[in-house]
């Protein structure tokens, strides 16, 4: 690892200030992500701004359907909390097969969001949930929050605070896990709402998560696992890798799909 | 440098380190406890495995500087009395473990996974715990049972207690 000099910060303000004034300065939250990569030196942050002390980023609240999610709230924090799951297990199931339980103590919601790894469980549940990702300085609807891999439509030194979504009647999320790092080699959140369905797919697509317009469609129609068997998503929009090649990876979207709705 | 503060098993410790030391070196090198180990220095096998205020975390993930002012607690500290600890002794009975090198992050995970289960543990379950925990000799069986022991013998003591 490079060099990097480290500043905590006890408030939102300060640690843009932070950011703001440090070149090459990144956030850090669980560090999960980060701290790997800089092991790898993939990156090289000259200044690393901590957020994991900022109190006002903690927690979930859930108010009737409601729902606001800090954004350095640990992925077990999300899997374990019993209001969450009152209102949406799916979210909650999703956290739990993020990485291990080590990783799930340290990892954080906004951390991967800003991230926007194509093979990061939690974009797929912000994009199909409708959420809307708060930031120190706006409110960004997740259809225009996710640009493409590991882009965002987060500013320079925008930091992600919260998640905000209503919790829909029904959601599930499937994932075919990479054996050996966890990720989602594709992962399928599916969310049924009064005014529609959305279908939203990681660790498939080559520009990163995306939502299926003919799945929701189906699914709208007829909320059951074959409304989608029949689907198909184009290869040519996939990820093709030594895990797995864009074909395979077309047949798991409609595979999860399926096991997502089974699971919702 | 970084000036860095920890509560280490009960003792407030403190040493200097580069802003970009790893929390598993400063513990081994500065702090001298050897016993938690590096394995693959990625994240994946879990060797490094501590708890900082009371969760377990990987140690070659964490920058020592994120982890000032918290409390650690490794496996030179969690034997109470020169008493081996329920998961320890399990770990002895069950024989679980070949070489050793993984044990300490094993045993660290297994006192995490019990406290947060409560007594409620059964095989699928530890077999799914220990996902972020690599043994390379054991085939898992016998770590597995050890976990298991030690869960039936820590609340079934508790239980016994209650009683």
């Amino acid at each position: 690892m490079y060099a990097t000099s480290y500043h905590r910060a006890s408030s939102v303000g300060e640690a843009v200030n932070l950011r703001s004034s440090q070149e090459e300065g990144r956030y850090i939250s669980g560090g999960m992500t980060l701290i790997a990569t800089m092991k790898q030196r993939l990156a090289a942050p000259s200044n690393l701004i901590d957020l994991r002390h900022i109190g006002e980023l903690k927690g979930i609240s859930v108010e009737g359907r409601a729902v606001r999610i800090g954004a350095a709230t640990p992925h077990a924090d999300v899997a374990g909390s019993a209001a969450l799951r009152a209102v949406c297990p799916a979210i909650c199931n999703l956290a739990g097969m993020i990485g291990d339980p080590h990783v799930r103590h340290m990892g954080t919601i906004g951390g991967s969001v800003a991230n926007n790894d194509p093979a990061a469980d939690y974009p797929s549940a912000v994009l199909a949930l409708n959420a809307t990702v708060i930031t120190d300085r706006r409110e960004i609807a997740a259809d225009d929050f996710f640009v493409g891999m590991f882009e965002t439509a987060l500013e320079e030194a925008e930091m992600i605070t919260a998640i905000r979504f209503e919790a829909p009647e029904r959601a599930g999320y499937a994932k075919f896990a990479n054996p050996a790092s966890r990720y989602a080699l594709t992962g399928v959140f599916v969310a049924k709402f009064t005014s529609g369905v959305r279908v939203a797919v990681t660790g498939a697509g080559a520009n990163g998560v995306f939502r299926v317009p003919e799945m929701e469609a189906a699914l709208a129609a007829s909320w059951s696992p074959e409304s989608v068997a029949g689907v198909s998503v184009d290869p040519g929009m996939l990820m093709s890798d030594m895990h797995a090649t864009s074909e395979y990876r077309a047949n798991l979207v409609r595979v999860m799909a399926k096991r997502a709705v089974q699971a919702s | 440098m970084a000036k860095v503060t920890l509560t280490v098993n009960g003792r407030t410790m403190s040493g200097e380190c580069d802003d970009r030391t790893l929390l598993v070196h400063f513990i081994r090198e500065k702090l001298g406890l050897t016993g938690t180990h590096v394995g693959c220095d990625t994240t994946q096998c879990g060797a490094c495995v501590v708890h900082m205020d009371g969760r377990s975390v990987k140690s070659c993930s964490i920058l020592a500087v994120q982890a000032s002012g918290s409390t650690v607690t490794t496996i030179e500290g969690i034997a109470a009395q020169g008493e081996l600890h329920p998961v320890q002794a399990a770990f002895n009975q069950h024989h679980g473990l070949q070489c050793g090198f993984c044990t300490p992050g094993m045993v660290m995970t297994a006192v995490d996974m019990i406290a947060r289960h409560g007594g409620a543990l059964d095989e699928a379950t530890v077999r799914h715990e220990l996902e972020g925990n690599i043994c390379r000799c054991t085939g898992y069986h016998n770590i597995v049972k050890a976990v298991l022991s030690a869960n039936e013998e820590m609340h079934g003591a508790a239980r016994q207690a209650a009683e």
